[in-house]
């Protein structure tokens, strides 16, 4: 039998429930996050006038740059204000 | 209490043959390093009449930590207050007094050195060495055992803990062994890896440097690239999950270099140096076994390249036309997310600014000739084309700023659709087409390292991820810290 060292980070995942749905074809608050890469804007303006024409609430926001995770703040501002998130990550 | 002998012996070793009879007939209490099986055969070839205690696990050896067996040790209270290895007539006469012992040993030769005692086995010393290091706490890593009927390198590779080739089976006599080259504790922190956040302590990194081959005393220049990758300004989390194909290339600076017998010269980019080899692939396992990000999965590379399983390379300081490190004479380690590099042919120019606006032209097309200030260079210059500034006085800091002139375009030529190409510049931020654009955010944008072989008019340029405050910035460490 060979033993050897565990290489990982031994983090165990924690395990966190959904979040409740937002019921089916009531208004909801919906974050469209601009992750800054090109063209990213034009694909939410086109979803933002799609789900305000439905009665949604639009929330626009983005990260500073693509290339980092979406800081602290952009995301406790969408948990707080909003129902659900739409990211645009297309080029 | 009064004082005692106590002898250390095992079994295939002539000097305690020779001894034992003595002993055991004076009813000194005896300790053998060898098994149950071992010590009672010797014990009846010898004819003793008591079979010698067992070391279990090599206690009372490690505690005395003799060279050499048979060791009698006089003790008092059960501290050590004289002993002798291998056989000195005299002195076991000595110490047989001392404690009231009537030692036979008269038929004894006058000198006679003994045997090494089993805890200066390599083996069993590198054993022992990772027994004590999970006991006093140096060692925490949760144990993998393999089963008999596994093969070591297909139960890793299953388990998704290697880069696809064969690593090294991190044992703990491994790890402990590499850990005596740092005198940082094993449990500090090095770094925290993305994307899952995992803690990547000294002894973590230790493991994976082992996985990746590394020679043991490279581990304080891993350590640096590990603390170098996960600094904030080096967007690790970005660099991994990107659809780009870069990775960390590590750049060493510094007398460390040599020492652990990294290649500077020829072929330093290549395969054939361990150490250039190991370090980069150590850091790459690294930040895949303690981050947990897999190709395909959370890294999205469309292409990656081959040196995301490791590129690495040392700085040449010999003939090196400006400093290379560190003023201080310690050694650096530079980080930088870079695709593969690409060759620079000039067998002309033998003139500073000829040789300039060659190099300028190559590093205009990185990642498309009309991309302009959002990637950067690493421009490794070759020793023939290093020469040509050197003997000119150039630095490298005049050298930079000339790259950084020699690659403005007017800005006509780097609108979307100049060319033929629809890639570019949007039109609307083009107020005069004849106005120059830079190439780079500024002139350190272009990092200059220096390595290569003797001969050959080539240099060699790496484009960047995408740079600066919003993509990642190279980062420097220093070796030192960590040795």
């Amino acid at each position: 039998m060979v033993e050897i060292l565990d290489p990982t980070g031994e983090r165990e995942a924690v395990e966190r429930p959904l979040a409740a749905r937002p019921p089916a074809g009531a208004p909801v608050r919906i974050a469209l996050l601009d992750i800054r890469k090109p063209r990213g804007d034009i694909f939410l303006d086109e979803l933002e006038a799609l789900l305000t024409a439905r009665g949604h609430a639009v929330l626009r926001t983005q990260k500073p740059t693509f290339t980092k995770p979406a800081p602290a703040d952009v995301r406790r501002e969408i948990a707080e204000q909003c129902d659900a998130v739409i990211e645009a990550l297309a080029d | 209490m009064p004082a005692e002998l106590l002898a250390l012996v095992k079994h295939d070793c002539p000097v305690c043959d020779q001894i034992l009879p003595a002993l055991d007939a004076a009813g000194v209490r005896v300790v053998s390093q060898s098994t149950a099986e071992e010590t009672t055969a010797q014990a009846e070839r010898l004819g003793l009449e008591r079979v010698p205690e067992l070391d279990d696990g090599l206690v009372l050896s490690q505690r005395f930590d003799p060279d050499a067996v048979p060791t009698v040790l006089l003790l008092d209270g059960g501290e050590e207050r004289d002993r002798v290895e291998g056989i000195q007539r005299d002195r076991l006469a000595e110490v047989g007094r001392a404690a009231g012992v009537a030692l036979a040993v008269g038929d004894l030769p006058a000198h006679r050195p003994g045997c090494a005692s089993l805890t200066r086995d390599p083996v069993v010393a590198r054993r022992l060495a990772a027994q004590a290091a999970r006991r006093d706490g140096r060692l925490r890593a949760r144990t993998i055992a393999l089963g008999e009927l596994e093969d070591v390198q297909e139960a890793l590779h299953e388990r998704g803990l290697t880069d696809g080739l064969p690593v090294v089976p991190p044992t703990a006599e491994r790890v402990v062994a590499m850990l005596a080259h740092t005198s940082r504790d094993p449990q500090d922190l090095v770094g925290v890896v993305p994307p899952y956040e995992g803690r990547a302590t000294v002894e973590k990194v230790a493991v994976n440097a082992v996985m990746a081959g590394c020679p043991d005393d490279a581990l304080p220049v891993v350590l640096a690239a590990v603390e170098a990758a996960c600094q904030e300004p080096f967007a690790l989390h970005g660099l991994i999950a990107t659809t780009h194909p870069a990775g960390p290339t590590c750049i060493v600076s510094g007398p460390y270099a040599e020492r652990i017998g990294m290649a500077a010269a020829g072929n330093c980019l290549g395969q054939g140096n361990r150490a250039n080899l190991t370090i980069g692939r150590a850091l790459q396992l690294t930040v895949r076994n303690v981050g947990g990000s897999r190709p395909r999965v959370e890294d999205r590379a469309a292409h990656g390249w081959a040196g995301k399983v490791s590129s690495c390379f040392a700085e040449r300081a010999d003939d090196a036309p400006w400093p290379i490190g560190p003023l201080d004479g310690s050694t650096s380690v530079t980080l930088m997310a870079t695709e593969g590099p690409r060759l620079i042919v000039d067998q002309l120019a033998r003139e500073p600014e000829g040789l300039a606006a060659s190099f300028a032209s190559a590093l205009q097309s990185i990642a498309h000739p009309k991309l302009v200030l959002a990637f950067d260079a690493l421009l490794l210059v070759g020793p023939e084309h290093g020469r040509v500034f050197a003997q000119a006085g150039w630095s490298r800091e005049r050298l930079r700023d000339a790259l950084f002139e020699l690659t403005r375009r007017p800005a006509g030529e780097l609108a979307r659709g100049a060319g033929g190409s629809p890639e570019g510049i949007d039109p609307k931020w083009i107020s005069d087409p004849q106005m120059p654009v830079t190439k780079f955010a500024a002139p350190d944008r272009i990092v200059i390292a220096y390595a290569g072989g003797d001969a050959g008019l080539f240099s060699m340029v790496f484009g960047s991820w995408a740079s600066g405050e919003i993509g990642s910035a190279p980062v420097t460490t220093r070796v030192e810290d960590w040795t």
